[in-house]
């Protein structure tokens, strides 16, 4: 019997990226999960919570609270939305709340997709194949919040055909930072270009992440550039065949 | 938001002679402090993070006790202790002192403390010369600037920069070496401190246990200006205070490793109580200012009170994305970077520069250098949403306010976003991957701001949802 996870594709895979969700699902079936989308999922409230709207963020957080309450594990296409919920939930309702316990329940269940599969499939390979010259950009949320460098690494290692090459500022922010994107559009723009000589330093005509709003961010300022760059969702990578 | 701190941030943008030299100058600290936290040479960086963090937690729940502490040490050593409200207090005391001795001339060794409360400034005022005698801080003295760095204070000046500033401020030969540059200002210095009358230092650290003012430094100017002259006076925040002289040692491996990447600073002063009959230097008399200036009111913020763990190392500078851009003088105050951004509203009042807590992208790599593990994008957040409470309590920034009410309004009503998100998603040109540009009534606000840089990515031909509704289980 296999298992069955709930995803949470988040709202800009939703809207913007479907390829990484569908990818994403695509992956864990394979493995033998049975996938289920709950369809009231929206926002996990963090363009909220970090424009320090407070009171917002508890609305939405408290709405996918319960949109998550009976899954066994959630499984999330992104470091950054993954910490909102099992980092910054709790911290938004005090600890005689229900709904700090019921945040405090689901943070243990919620996995950043890499990390998903290495530590709860056990996968490292997952049988892909990707003809390319790759660099894996951290995104800051999941290596400092969630501590994920390793996992991303392993498995785009076993992918045929891929050269991952570390790029010197892999570590670096890309620049996106939610609203400090528009609120402060050329530093964040700065930062992008920062991040992209290093890319180009590479040689990689690949940039992947685990989290799409970065890779928005890269791709906006490689289109920009007219580089011949793209950008790729892990999870499209691990679904490519 | 302020126009001021948009105007200094697009002006150092624009400089790219600036941009380069702020990129080098920290890229060079952030590889030097990479090689002396490496676990092979300090395997036990680490541990010794964590216990710098509880030993400064311990002191600053504690610090009334600490005070008095050290106050009876220092007395007992023969030292006075002075305690200061203000900038203006610290000034009256100095002013005081400098009267009833006569003196007129005052040597300076680099201190933030100082330069907070523009030391200098209300000296000179009072008709007292007071020179810096830290070489950067020199430079940045003779060209009327505040630090650029907390550490590195003429961080953004090239050697040719120093060259012009001397050849006009000392009337010297345009001289690009640095090392005849270091002899010019020795020169001048030699003789300042031969007759200055009155050292003024900061403090690294207060030591309680021992009434001791521990100072760290480079180039032994310290050293000078605290023996040299009579008086030896050291400004220094309440919260420098640590409990033990043999909690230094902590200290002191975090320190110059985590900002420059030094095991130990070049030199480490260990001074408590003034020359004694059996010493053959140091001065007179020895005075220490414990200035609060709003460092009480930090205290009371349970969360935020960590901010007074810092030991000004400037490693959150040095790693932070947004500094390296923008630099320190776009910062509001005297502190820059990340320290900066969480110390100037809790000083000031968020209301003075609404805009500096959301000058970051959160990225965390502060916190994950800070040698005193001080959680700087946690605060960040809670200024966030000081600033939005109280653009509330005003009725500023209702605009914003309203787009995210409704965005918590339809995200937490499943049957209205899916509406919504389907219709926004008509709206714009779909499935058109990047574009360089939208149509005019989508060309406003956020949309322009993030095209100003960057292509914007169209709303996907299908969402994800429809896709997975098509697909069928
Ligand atoms: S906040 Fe931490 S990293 Fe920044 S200057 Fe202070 S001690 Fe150093």
């Amino acid at each position: 019997m296999p298992q069955r996870v709930s995803i949470f594709v988040t709202c800009i895979v939703d809207q913007l990226f479907p390829n990484a969700g569908m990818a994403m699902a695509t992956v864990l079936e394979r493995l033998g999960f049975s996938i289920d989308f709950p369809e009231a999922q929206t926002c996990c409230g963090q363009p909220a919570f970090n424009s320090g709207y407070r009171d917002e963020a508890r609305t939405v957080a408290s709405h996918t609270l319960k949109v998550l309450e009976g899954a066994d594990y959630v499984v999330v296409p992104s470091g950054s939305c993954t910490s909102m919920m099992s980092h910054h939930y709790e911290e938004l309702f005090a600890p005689g709340d229900a709904r700090h316990h019921a945040a405090e329940r689901l943070s243990p269940k919620i996995y950043e997709f890499s990390r998903f599969l290495t530590e709860v499939a056990q996968v490292e390979d997952v049988g892909a194949r990707l003809e390319t010259v790759a660099t894996y950009h951290d995104s800051c949320h999941a290596l400092r919040e969630l501590k994920i460098k390793e996992a991303p690494r392993r498995l785009l290692a076993n992918v045929k055909g891929l050269d991952l090459r570390e790029m010197d500022a892999a570590e670096e922010c890309c620049g996106f930072g939610g609203t400090f994107s528009v609120k402060f559009p050329g530093v964040s723009g700065g930062m992008a270009r920062t991040k992209i000589d290093s890319i180009l330093r590479t040689g990689a005509s690949t940039v992947i992440s685990i989290d799409s709003s970065c890779l928005m961010q890269l791709q906006g300022a490689i289109s920009r550039a007219g580089l011949p760059i793209r950008t790729m969702h892990l999870a499209e990578v691990l679904a490519s065949r | 938001m302020s126009t001021t701190f948009d105007r200094k941030i697009d002006a150092t943008l624009s400089d790219p002679r600036l941009q380069n030299a702020i990129y080098k100058a920290t890229g060079r600290l952030m590889s030097h402090r990479k090689i002396a936290v490496d676990s092979d040479v300090l395997p036990e960086f680490e541990e010794l993070r964590t216990q710098a963090n509880a030993v400064k937690r311990h002191t600053i729940e504690n610090l009334d006790w600490y005070l008095e502490q050290f106050e009876r040490n220092v007395l007992a050593h023969g030292g006075h202790v002075h305690w200061a409200r203000t900038g203006t207090d610290v000034a009256d005391v100095i002013l005081g002192l400098a009267k009833s001795r006569n003196a007129s001339l005052i040597v300076k060794s680099k201190s933030m403390t100082t330069e907070e409360i523009d030391l200098n400034e209300r000296l000179e005022h009072h008709g007292l010369e007071s020179v810096e005698t830290d070489l950067g801080e020199y430079i940045i003295q003779l060209k009327h600037e505040r630090p650029y760095h907390i550490v590195a204070p003429a961080l953004h000046l090239t050697r040719y920069d120093v060259a012009n500033v001397f050849e006009k401020k000392l009337g010297v030969e345009n001289e690009t070496e640095i090392e005849n540059q270091t002899m010019i200002a020795r020169r001048v210095l030699r003789d300042k401190f031969l007759r200055a009358d009155i050292g003024i230092s900061g403090a690294n650290f207060l030591i309680a246990d021992s009434g001791a003012v521990a100072l760290v430094e480079n180039e032994g100017n310290a050293r000078l200006t605290t023996s040299a002259p009579k008086v030896h006076i050291a400004v220094a925040g309440i919260e420098k205070l640590i409990p033990r002289a043999q909690d230094l040692a902590t200290f002191l491996k975090l320190l110059g490793r985590s900002g420059t990447g030094q095991p130990l600073t070049v030199y480490t002063s260990f001074l408590s109580g003034p020359r004694r009959e059996d010493e053959v230097d140091g001065p007179e008399e020895f005075h220490v200012i414990l200035l609060d200036s709003g460092r009480t009111k930090l205290l009371a913020d349970p969360d935020k009170r960590q901010s007074l763990y810092c030991i000004r190392c400037g490693a959150c500078l040095n790693h932070c994305p947004v500094y390296r851009k923008i630099g320190g003088h776009s910062f509001p105050w005297v502190y820059s970077g990340p320290i900066g951004a969480i110390i100037t509203p809790q000083f000031h009042g968020v209301e003075s520069e609404p805009g500096l807590p959301f000058a970051s992208s959160l990225c965390g790599a502060c916190a994950e250098v800070c040698p005193v593990k001080i959680d700087i994008p946690k605060i960040l957040l809670e200024l966030r949403a000081d600033v939005k409470a109280s653009e509330k309590r005003h009725a500023v920034n209702e605009a914003e306010r309203a787009v995210f009410r409704t965005f918590a309004y339809v995200a937490s009503r499943p049957k209205l976003w899916q509406r919504a998100t389907k219709l926004a998603a008509r709206l714009g040109p779909r499935g058109q991957g990047y574009l360089k540009k939208v149509p005019g009534f989508m060309n406003v606000g956020p949309v322009r701001a993030w095209l100003s840089q960057r292509d914007l990515p169209a709303p996907a031909e299908k969402s994800f949802r429809e896709m997975w509704k098509e697909r069928g289980r």
